[in-house]
């Protein structure tokens, strides 16, 4: 029971308290440019909870077998025992980023059309875009565990899904309001993120 | 410099602004921009990935195959924020640890990535050169206004200096909490934007 709570109480915290969007600014390029529409900002979504669920985890492996200072002891070479490679944890985090997104993508084309066919474009774009990555710079930085980052890695991307939704229901009313010239587009964006974010701050305090 | 490489430097500045106008690279100029000296050494350490990325990949932008010149932009971009890292590492130690995860960020910052799509694989050394420097510099003042606005009421300070004098508290004066948070950020940065736009004249349809 305490297990499932702990788990539990790790998801609430990264889907709403330390949203990766709202609160870690992670992944605004993507998010201000993509919820203009409802279903687009769907199909991002899904993307993300998908990709960062399998990269969180699979960065975990490479940090811990791989990068941290001593982990290559496994290997049973003797010089290799104190190599410490976590200088190359960016670059090696991106490559796997990039190829994962890349095999996520051959994947689903070959098993799923029809989900490869709502992801589409959106999937190459992941790539690049901060939460993913940032995601798992947290991940090493909070030094969770193998269980976790599994939990973190697919409530970090939820906590993506819901705020683009969010902000495209908002934005789709928008469009019949006469906003200021100015602050059209970007601006009115800005501020409405401010705004809801005010608004999953008040989830702050919730202990699962 | 002739008038053409002038314009390639000036116009991200305030006109092409890479965060008000071209939209890209918002996410870390809101993380950083807490405390006006976080704020400062990030601007400089993208200000130095972009210039030197542009410079990389403008010198061989003949010999990437155009297939894969996403993946080799990236590996590029990856050496050199690594470099900043460790430097920020090895010098300041602890405007590095407050940055945390954000230099890392660099390497997906949209800026660089950006310009190098779509400047520096089609133009010269130096105009690319200038390019860099002047979208490292446009992103730097936005993130030097945003944190000191947030700053100065967040926390009364500029710099670590206190501004507001302690009889202004002492009357009843409080700093405003939610400047330091996330929502403050948003906030200050769109309304700087609408004031950047407004003064420019540009409107988004």
């Amino acid at each position: 029971m305490d297990v499932l709570s702990h788990y539990l109480g790790l998801a609430t915290q990264s889907i709403f308290i330390q949203n990766i969007l709202l609160s870690s600014f992670l992944g605004m390029c993507s998010f201000l440019a993509i919820s203009k529409k409802v279903d687009t900002s769907f199909g991002l979504g899904l993307a993300v909870v998908f990709v960062n669920g399998i990269t969180v985890p699979t960065n975990w492996l490479i940090q811990k077998y791989l990068l941290d200072p001593g982990a290559l002891a496994w290997t049973g070479i003797e010089g290799l025992k104190h190599a410490d490679m976590s200088f190359l944890t960016f670059i090696t985090f991106i490559a796997t980023i990039a190829a994962m997104v890349q095999l996520v993508e051959m994947a689903l084309d070959k098993f799923s059309p029809k989900l490869y066919q709502a992801l589409g474009i959106f999937l190459p774009l992941i790539a690049v875009n901060c939460a993913i990555l940032g995601s798992s710079l947290f991940m090493v930085e909070r030094s969770y565990n193998f269980p976790e980052s599994i939990v973190y890695g697919l409530s970090a991307g939820f906590g993506f899904f819901l705020a683009i939704i969010t902000m495209a229901a908002i934005r789709y009313k928008l469009r019949y309001n006469n906003v200021p010239g100015g602050l059209r587009g970007l601006g009115i964006a800005m501020i409405l993120t401010g705004l809801i974010s005010m608004a999953y701050m008040s989830f702050s305090g919730i202990n699962l | 410099m002739s008038g053409k490489n002038t314009q390639i430097f000036t116009d991200p500045l305030n006109k092409d602004n890479p965060i008000t106008k071209q939209i890209l690279g918002i996410c870390s100029a809101l993380a950083v921009t807490v405390k006006m000296d976080t704020a400062l050494v990030m601007a400089l350490s993208l200000t130095f990935v972009v210039t030197f990325s542009n410079i990389i990949i403008s010198m061989i932008r003949n010999l990437i195959p155009p297939r894969v010149r996403i993946i080799v932009f990236l590996t590029i971009i990856a050496s050199l924020v690594i470099l900043a890292d460790q430097i920020l590492k090895a010098y300041l130690f602890n405007i590095s640890k407050q940055l945390s995860v954000f230099v890392g960020l660099i390497i997906t910052n949209c800026i660089v990535m950006g310009r190098a799509e779509a400047f520096a694989s089609k133009n010269g050394v130096k105009a690319s050169a200038l390019d860099g420097l002047g979208n490292g510099f446009g992103y730097g003042i936005i993130l030097i206004i945003v944190s000191a606005i947030r700053e100065l009421l967040g926390s009364g300070t500029m710099m670590g200096l206190h501004i507001i004098p302690q009889a202004f508290y002492q009357g009843g004066y409080e700093n405003m909490g939610l400047m330091l948070l996330a929502p403050g950020a948003f906030i200050v940065l769109g309304l700087l934007i609408w004031a950047q736009r407004t003064v420019i004249g540009y409107t988004e349809d």
